[in-house]
């Protein structure tokens, strides 16, 4: 089991989420991030004052996958994630050491 | 008898008496525009400046203008008005202050008249005025003062210095500018080039926030700024149109001007970003707005249309400038431009109504334009009302910031409250609670 964790453009969300859907992956967490990397920040500005802001909004998706599924799902994650200009964040895989289902107590493999 | 003749003996009394009878149209104006002055502050003015803030002090700047609406309004019950529109025995003093014999308005009845509406009227109209200048100045300090210290700065500043300049301008026979026959229509000297100083010198004596000029200090909503700078316009009509003191053309006239010159210094603000920034931005439009408010009030009832555009656009250039390079060149932190955009403009609007008045009598309090037509003298009479009320109101704010501060043992948050945020260090309170 793993999970696979992808840091992506914000706009990109709908697209990665529907290309997954077509492979069978229908459940995930996402969560509102700020980063940086390559890309820098951009500029604000108030009045006359000039803000450089280094931290970009991103958005985080984390699911938990089928060894033998973790290719398709970072290709397909890849390919809808990406618009080749920098920023498009990147992809992050490790390994799980359980899996617990809450509302009926299936374990591992069965709670994916 | 004749019916004619018996209609004019009745109308007759209302010619010799007309000075003295209560005139409801008048009254219900007065009134209304008492509220709409009152709107600007604890909603308008409030908002507009709580949106600027960083999160973190939203409340405390909206704590700050409220507060000071509310101490002020009473310390103008308790002796503001007094101070400010009665009269001294003493010619000299008369010059510079009333007196006190209305304190907590005793010696007035709610029957008493000033004009053609109640006195009440007239006092709780005043007392929006006073109230809203001193909130002007609480802009300039945001994030980093004591609650304390600025409540009590702002009770006795409405004592010390807002009265005594409303009454040099606004006091009648004596008062040192009044005499002068300085041309103020709503307070572009007594309200924003004051409240706007004020603001100036705390800022100076409170010091810059802490990671001034560097550090990041982005608004945490231009929304309610913009909300704020728009309920400040529907209010301004109280303000200006209001100070004609009756449901008369004149007030006609100023409701007019404040609209023209508003709308042209907004464009000219949207305008002026758009080239030098390439991008215009809400908060420009917003305050593009409000410094046009602000330039048009000492000459709401005192020039045309052709002049209150001239008003709104040249008055938000200058005030663009000061925000945009004066301040950054002198470094000083007048956080919200309480300085830069309700002095300058103020400023502004005080010396260019000198230039602008309409040679009308009947739209002319006093002075020289008035008197001979002397433009010029009328200008110099305006340049030194400003400087008066500008040393007068330097002096003063310093004075009452250092009593202030004396009485509540510093100014200024420590830098564990001033990092946490206001809201929470001194008002256990939170923004937003998610």
């Amino acid at each position: 089991m793993k999970r696979v964790e992808a840091v992506i453009k914000p706009f990109k969300l709908e697209d990665v989420k529907d290309a997954l859907a077509e492979i069978g992956i229908d459940g995930m967490t996402v969560s509102e991030v700020k980063g940086y990397g390559r890309q820098k920040g951009h500029s604000e500005l108030y009045r006359g004052a000039e803000y450089v802001v280094d931290f970009l909004p991103k958005i985080k998706m984390e699911m938990i996958v089928a060894e033998d599924m973790v290719e398709q799902v970072t290709a397909t994650i890849v390919e809808a994630a990406r618009t080749g200009k920098i920023g498009d964040g990147k992809i992050f895989v490790s390994d799980i050491e359980k899996i617990i289902r809450i509302r009926t107590g299936e374990t591992d493999e069965e709670a994916i | 008898m004749k019916r004619w003749f018996i209609a004019l003996l009745l109308v007759l009394p209302t010619f010799v008496f007309a000075e003295d009878t209560l005139n409801t149209g008048d009254t219900a104006w007065m009134m209304i525009s008492t509220a709409l002055v009152l709107l600007m502050t604890p909603a308008g003015l409030a908002l507009f400046y709580a949106g600027m803030t960083r999160s973190k002090n939203v409340l405390n700047t909206y704590a700050m203008v409220f507060g000071a609406f509310v101490v002020a309004f009473i310390v103008w019950i308790i002796a503001g008005y007094s101070i400010a529109f009665g009269s001294n025995s003493s010619a000299a003093l008369q010059n510079v202050i009333g007196n006190f014999d209305n304190v907590f308005l005793t010696g007035t009845k709610w029957t008493d008249l000033t004009g053609t509406y109640p006195t009440y009227v007239f006092v709780a109209f005043q007392g929006t005025f006073a109230a809203i200048t001193v909130a002007i100045a609480s802009g300039s300090i945001i994030e980093r003062m004591k609650y304390s210290t600025w409540l009590i700065f702002v009770a006795i500043w409405g004592l010390v210095v807002y009265a005594p300049v409303a009454h040099m301008v606004w006091g009648g026979d004596g008062a040192l500018l009044f005499d002068a026959g300085a041309l103020d229509f709503a307070g572009g000297t007594v309200v924003h080039m004051n409240g706007g100083l004020a603001g100036l010198v705390l800022a100076i004596l409170v010091g810059k926030r802490a990671g001034y000029p560097k550090s990041a200090m982005k608004p945490a909503t231009v929304l309610l700024t913009a909300l704020g700078a728009a309920l400040l316009w529907f209010g301004w009509y109280g303000f200006n149109a209001g100070s004609a003191f009756g449901a008369n053309a004149i007030a006609g006239l100023a409701l007019l001007t404040t609209t023209v010159a508003t709308a042209a210094a907004a464009i000219t603000w949207m305008l002026a970003e758009w080239f030098v920034y390439k991008k215009p931005t809400l908060l420009g439009i917003a305050t593009g707005a409000v410094s046009g408010l602000v330039a048009i009030t000492p000459a709401a009832g005192f020039v045309t249309v052709g002049g209150a555009f001239v008003i709104g656009i040249l008055g938000t250039l200058f005030a663009f400038w000061g925000v945009t390079v004066l301040k950054k060149k002198l470094g000083y932190d007048d956080s919200l431009d309480a300085f830069g955009v309700h002095f300058l403009a103020g400023l502004f609007g005080a010396l260019a109504t000198g230039l602008l008045a309409v040679k009308d009598n009947d739209l002319l309090w006093d002075g020289p334009l008035k008197e001979s037509g002397d433009r010029m003298g009328q200008f110099i009479v305006q340049v030194e009302s400003v400087v008066v009320i500008g040393l007068f109101t330097l002096i003063g704010t310093v004075v009452v910031y250092y009593i202030a501060t004396a009485l509540t043992g510093g100014s200024r948050v420590d830098e564990e409250s001033e990092a946490m945020g206001l809201d929470e260090s001194v008002h256990g309170e939170k923004y937003i609670n998610s």
